[in-house]
């Protein structure tokens, strides 16, 4: 028999399927993946040393360009820390809105993740699918904040404004189609056979591993660990909802698509719930120190004027002290840091990126397997890099 | 010191065994945080993951009080799945010595997150099985989360119309 | 046209070789698949079905050596600008450059340690598209001021193929 000779290739920074700028050197045998080192910080921008420079409603539009795909989420994660900071409490509108439209984001997110996963492994049609269906949330982004991903939209101490006339109406129609293009992703993925043999007993990574690697989100829920931030240690009145966390049984990449089909189909439900239970009222806090004026007053009023001046300029303090805040992101949990010093900047602002510690795991998932199934292990990572670098 | 602090689990179960190698037990806004000596890093981590059931290692991160005694301070976070609670340990590091034993011993997640520590803080991590920069080149100077560290690089006059 | 089109009949036009070539090329500008950060998943959503890149002749191709466009889509980062370079210089001429989103037109927010302000300090930009990120209009709009620029350009076939110099379009 000839002798093997392990080939090292590289894959990446510039590759389709490594979802950014991700560069994989992969060490093989044959066909046959002996060792895998990740490389990453190609799209390092340094938002952590930013933020130490920028006043605390400043930090925020950086948020949106960490995981790029969900930017509600990474939006909500900051401002429940910087409100833990503060102590404040939110009005219950502004609540029930950030919930609906973190969910709908979570669909975004799982609508490109479903799109990207299937592009990879070979499924156009899916892609194109998921394109359509996201736009719609995308306008409906838009409408609300003026920004069809970037949207800045939550602030501390509540929402930058009202949702228009005619959300509800929106929304409902969201949740009244959406379920029926899952079925039709469902029709074109789970029973098919290639996507069936490309996906199962791919990537397997046993919960006890996943637990060791820090591996959060649905990637650890297709291990079969039934944890999920929003009912373990709900924010943003999660309590109130009614949910299923899936799991999955066989942690392979057959079963974490198949627990992110049923996180899409419960956001939808927690969409409903939510939208049912949305009554009007104020969207800001009761605390003038931190939250702007109304625009009303700002254009009519010098007191307004001074008012919105001073926290646009200076920024609000905030109380020396740590806190850290995490919240289920589409990709695992998120996590804020933020060290006060007593000042309007944030001291220190450690964002603990799901994307990033999840990758950790990627040697273990793909180790022995074949190099065509490392694109299906990427895509079932979900990662994003804007995330991983910062 | 608070009541929350004194009833939380892990303090009472750390206070038991470690009394000595506690600096600082501190509560705020709910979140109980434990300064530790750094040498016993280790010992307290594994007593945490293995006794008290605190199994996912969230995050490692790392604070530059520049201009203070001792200047870093490593942060680690920690969840216990079964019981769903949170618990912070800190570790002071001082610039003369910037290393702490490596925690990949305990979680393999500690690798990743050991690594950036070093990339942006410059903090070495004894035991650490490769321990390369993560994010910046392989050619880079300087660690950039350091406070020392001008936000625009060293090697750019700082542009002075706004305010960073 | 100079030419008498009478005697030619229906089936021939005659044209000018320049108006050819940069007729074919601008009908067919083949983007690298070369996404970033924010700004590639607003040039994906471009490319798939609400938008649909393709009707305009313009196809992502996955290798640079396929490619006569590349379209820098997201933040350019210290570490990554080599990587850029050798990709554009794997590129065939022609080939033109798309600065795409705030990031890499200037460096957008992040003037921080890590990040080049602006592609332009490396590659020769054709046209800047500003947004953070650019709606998928403005990506098509700037598209097609490329092509606009394409058609402007004067002998730069006959240039490659040793017959005299290229000239440079009037503003």
């Amino acid at each position: 028999m000839a002798s093997t000779e392990i080939m090292t290739v590289n894959m990446g920074p510039q590759h389709p399927s490594t979802h950014g700028v991700l560069r994989l050197v992969v060490e093989l045998d044959g066909e046959v993946i002996q060792k895998i080192t990740p490389h990453i910080g190609y799209l390092h921008r340094g938002v952590e040393k930013l933020s130490e420079h920028r006043t605390y409603h400043q930090v925020l539009p950086l948020t949106d360009r960490l995981d790029y795909l969900a930017p509600m989420s990474n939006n909500l994660g900051y401002v429940l820390a910087v409100e833990k900071l503060l102590g404040i409490e939110i009005p219950e509108r502004a609540q029930t809105v950030r919930v609906i439209l973190t969910e709908l984001t979570r669909l975004k997110s799982h609508l490109v993740w479903i799109a990207c996963h299937a592009l990879d492994i070979g499924a156009m049609t899916v892609f194109i699918y998921a394109f359509r269906e996201r736009e719609k949330v995308m306008q409906l982004y838009e409408k609300i904040s003026g920004a069809r991903m970037t949207s800045s939209y939550f602030r501390v101490g509540g929402l930058s404004a009202d949702v228009y006339d005619g959300f509800e109406k929106d929304v409902q129609e969201i949740i009244d189609t959406f379920p029926g293009h899952f079925d039709t992703y469902e029709g074109l993925l789970t029973k098919n056979t290639i996507w069936m043999q490309r996906t199962i007993g791919n990537g397997v990574i046993s919960a006890e591993d996943a637990i060791n690697y820090g591996i959060t989100g649905p990637a650890l829920r297709g291990s079969g660990v039934d944890w999920d931030l929003r009912r373990d240690n709900p924010y943003s009145g999660y309590e109130k909802y009614n949910f299923q966390v899936p799991v999955g049984k066989n942690c392979d990449t057959y079963d974490r698509y198949k627990v992110r089909l049923v996180e899409m189909r419960e956001a939808v439900k927690i969409i409903k719930q939510a939208l049912d239970s949305l009554k009007p009222g104020p969207v800001l806090a009761d605390a003038p120190q931190v939250c702007y004026p109304p625009k009303e007053e700002v254009y009519n009023t010098i007191e307004g004027l001074i008012h919105h001046f001073k926290i646009a300029s200076e920024g609000f303090p905030v109380p020396e002290g740590e806190v850290y805040q995490s919240v289920e992101n589409p990709k695992g949990e998120l996590g804020y840091y933020i060290v006060s010093d007593g000042g309007t900047k944030p001291y220190r602002m450690r964002i603990r990126p799901p994307s990033f510690v999840n990758l950790g795991a990627i040697e273990k998932m793909a180790k022995g397997a074949m190099i065509a199934d490392l694109v299906a292990v990427i895509g079932t990572l979900d990662i994003v890099l804007g995330e991983i670098d910062r | 010191m608070t009541n929350m602090a004194e009833n939380n689990r892990a303090v009472i179960g750390l206070k038991g065994k470690f009394a000595s190698s506690l600096l600082e037990i501190k509560e705020f806004r709910g979140e109980v945080t434990v300064t530790v000596k750094k040498e016993d890093i280790i010992a307290i981590c594994k007593y945490l993951k293995e006794e008290l059931g605190y199994n996912m290692l969230t995050d490692v991160t790392a604070v530059d009080y520049y201009g203070k005694a001792p200047r870093f301070m490593l942060v680690y976070n920690l969840y216990s799945i079964p019981a769903k609670d949170r618990i912070r340990i800190k570790a002071p590091v001082d610039e003369s010595d910037t290393s702490i034993a490596s925690a990949t011993c305990l979680w393999n997640s500690a690798n990743f997150l050991e690594r950036e520590v070093f990339d942006l803080f410059g903090i070495n991590f004894t035991g650490h099985p490769d321990q390369r920069r993560i994010l910046m080149a392989d050619d880079w100077v300087g660690h950039p989360l350091r406070k020392d560290y001008p936000l625009q690089g060293p090697d750019r006059e700082p542009y002075k119309g706004r305010l960073s | 046209m100079g030419v008498d089109q009478q005697p030619l009949g229906d089936n021939i036009i005659t044209t000018s070789l320049d108006g050819l070539v940069n007729w074919a090329r601008k009908s067919s500008i083949w983007p690298m698949t070369f996404g970033l950060a924010c700004c590639a998943i607003e040039m994906m959503a471009t490319g798939a079905s609400h938008h649909d890149l393709d009707r305009f002749g313009i196809i992502f191709r996955a290798s640079p050596r396929q490619s006569d466009c590349i379209i820098i889509a997201g933040t350019v980062t210290k570490k990554m600008l080599p990587v850029i370079k050798t990709v554009y210089e794997q590129m065939p001429e022609p080939k033109w450059v798309v600065a795409m989103g705030a990031c890499a037109c200037s460096g957008g927010i992040f003037d921080t340690y890590s990040v080049v302000q602006g592609i332009d300090e490396a590659l020769p930009v054709d046209v800047y598209i500003p947004g953070c990120p650019p709606r998928p209009e403005a990506l098509l709009f700037g598209l097609m001021k490329l092509q606009d620029k394409i058609m402007k350009e004067r002998n730069s076939f006959g240039s490659s193929i040793g017959l005299g110099e290229r000239l440079e379009p009037a503003a």
